[in-house]
């Protein structure tokens, strides 16, 4: 699914998808297990979804690559044009993640369930320190009614 | 999705798994739920992947009017604005699952009703949105010159029905009734330098149309103040960052609002912070260049509510709008507009009001409430009629980006699920989906356009925009559309 958004019409406002991403078949063979970060991110129904990306990648890349089972993540592909990547950070790690600018900030405004610790997940990319690190997917609908799921055997 | 797939289980109790695997087969068959989603859109496509997504057997067949997919994400997101329409990558993907199907030229109503769904589907989801606009109701507004934002959007956008719009875009002044974010992209798309939109999936005729445009000025008028604007930061930034124009912004409307927002959530503050800069600080060497040098402006104007519009001495054409001059009672979102008694006049030759979208009821036999402009349900359960579904605008109102109706359609699409599982939806009760819809379309003379036919259209418009160094050229004409895949 990134191969058709690769290609980006026109300008846009917002940051777009790293490119170096796309040469990553053998890329990532060359990589060393020194740049792997495993995150932790607690889904709307609470379920602990643990995955592992390399140094540099984006929170939605990690999301997609692994195919987390999130609803509606990341709609616009990493260009900052909707908040449906909006994630929660603990206060420890969201102290070190690096400045949000304008333009995150003005798309993060429009989220659901805004808290002083959320960022959008496509504008933070793993470091070492974020290894082990926990992150919340927020409330999407201001319902809280159980989630149904009639797709794994019950 | 796709790692489901393969794996094989079996949900409902022990009998089921006796069976031989061509008798499971059947049974599953049987079982499956048929689900009608109607509209293409955002509603419609989101929906559909919820229950897809969250129940192994659900077949879900998606309705449209048009030959083509995507609703508003095609017709209403602006040319310039790219990036939002990257949802149609997740949409294609939903369309190519083997449980979903996309028929599009088909007008529910019309061609195949309501009564008709339901007889051949166990849950129909209504996503058909809002294909009319609020009027004013006020004097000369049937005037040449004035428009819906709802149609000139349609216009630019290369809606089949606004093809034909021909707006005159011929005087200098242009005002638009609205602060939202509508009213935002129709004075840029009227003001933007050519060279931009001219890199844009913005049609060729309308791109004609605004290269002859005399128009220089854009007002953006609103009946309360500056704290009840409905656009959002984004993009009054790209507004106010807009080349080879400047903003007017008077600053007797923004005096002292900074210290009002000190403390209200930080969305209003920032974007009422930036109004305020805009309109009181002393501006940036680069931009106060770049707004001496401008050729065209835009601006705001407050607590005016229009009252007429005023024909030009042949009767037919606008020449300018009366307005009444307001007073707010109340603060915040639940502040008030009232009267003054003060009348003012603005000269104008093109008028876009921009007060909202507008539901209509599909069908008389389904609820609708014509007030409030939405069909009547609880948590997307259409009130009164089991079976019968609502997602989108249709069902909360006409307002909200692609995240809100994202959200509002996996709500629904819970509520259908739900019903799936207790029972309320009856599984016992075959149904034939489309097979039935078939034919009663067949014996209507109705050919439905498959998805792989959209994606023929498809690759034809971005083809030909290839050739004019746009990421497509939109087929407006949906004679051609159904000629191109020989319908």
């Amino acid at each position: 699914r990134w191969l058709l958004a690769a290609w980006r019409p026109g300008g846009g406002s917002g940051a777009a998808r790293r490119p170096g991403r796309f040469f990553g078949v053998s890329a990532r063979a060359r990589l060393s297990s020194e740049d792997k970060v495993t995150v932790h991110f607690i889904n709307r129904d609470g379920d602990k979804l643990t995955a592992e990306g390399k140094v540099g990648d984006s929170l939605l890349d990690v999301v997609v690559d692994k195919n987390l089972d999130i609803d509606g993540f990341g709609a616009c592909e990493g260009t900052l044009a909707c908040s449906t990547c909006h994630l929660i950070f603990e206060d420890h790690i969201f102290e070190k993640l690096d400045a949000i600018t304008d333009e995150e900030m003005d798309m993060l405004d429009l989220a659901y369930g805004l808290t002083e610790t959320s960022r959008l997940g496509c504008q933070i990319c793993l470091k070492k320190f974020m290894n082990n690190m926990t992150v919340r997917v927020p409330e999407a609908v201001a319902d809280a009614r159980q989630s149904i799921d009639m797709s794994k055997n019950s | 999705m796709g790692s489901r797939c393969g794996r094989v289980c079996w949900k409902w109790g022990s009998p089921l798994r006796r069976l031989t695997g061509f008798s499971r087969l059947l049974s599953t068959a049987v079982l499956a739920p048929q689900i009608c989603v109607v509209g293409s859109g955002p509603a419609g496509f989101y929906t559909a992947q919820h229950l897809l997504k969250h129940h192994r057997l659900a077949r879900v067949d998606i309705y449209e009017k048009l030959p083509v997919p995507f609703g508003l994400v095609r017709f209403g997101v602006a040319p310039d604005h790219p990036e939002v329409k990257n949802v149609i990558n997740t949409f294609t993907q939903t369309a190519h699952s083997d449980r979903c199907s996309y028929y599009g030229n088909i007008t529910i109503g019309k061609d195949v009703t309501v009564k008709e769904l339901q007889r051949a589907y166990h849950a129909v989801v209504l996503s058909y949105g809002a294909e009319d606009n609020r009027i004013l109701g006020i004097p000369g507004e049937n005037l040449s010159g004035v428009y819906s934002a709802r149609a000139f959007v349609g216009w630019y956008n290369g809606l089949p029905e606004n093809r034909d719009l021909k707006p005159d875009l011929s005087s200098e002044t242009a005002v638009v009734l609205g602060q939202g974010n509508v009213a935002l992209d129709v004075a840029r798309v009227l003001l933007s330098p050519l060279d931009i939109l001219g890199k844009t999936d913005i049609t060729e005729g309308s791109l004609a149309a605004i290269a002859c445009s005399k128009i220089k000025r854009v007002w953006l008028v609103g009946r309360r103040g500056p704290l009840q604007v409905a656009f959002t930061i984004k993009e009054l930034r790209e507004m106010i960052n807009l080349p080879g124009t400047r903003p007017l912004l008077d600053p007797a409307d923004f005096t002292g609002l900074g210290d009002v927002v000190k403390d209200v959530p930080r969305p209003r503050k920032r974007l009422t912070e930036l109004m305020v800069k805009s309109a009181l600080e002393k501006p940036g060497e680069k931009e106060a260049s770049r707004w001496a040098a401008a050729t065209k402006e835009w601006g705001l104007k407050f607590q005016r509510s229009p009252l007429e519009v005023l024909p030009a001495a042949d009767g037919k054409q606008a020449r300018g709008i009366r307005m009444a001059v307001t007073r707010l009672e109340g603060s915040g979102e639940s502040a008030r507009a009232v009267p003054t008694g003060e009348v003012e006049e603005l000269e104008c030759g093109l008028i876009l009001s921009s007060i909202g979208y507008r539901s209509l009821p599909l069908d008389s036999l389904i609820p609708f409430d014509p007030k409030l402009g939405i069909i009547p349900n609880s948590l997307g359960r259409v009130q009164g009629t089991p079976g019968l579904y609502c997602s989108g605008w249709v069902k909360r109102g006409p307002t909200g980006v692609i995240i809100t109706t994202m959200n509002d359609s996996f709500d629904t699409a819970q509520s259908v699920l739900e019903d799936l599982q207790s029972g309320v939806l009856d599984l016992s009760n075959t149904k034939e989906g489309f097979k039935s819809v078939r034919s009663i379309l067949h014996s209507r003379g109705v050919h439905p356009v498959t998805f792989s036919d959209w994606e023929t259209i498809d690759a034809a418009e971005v083809a030909r925009g290839k050739l004019a160094g746009k990421p497509r050229e939109k087929i407006v004409d949906p004679q051609e559309m159904l000629q191109l895949i020989s319908h």
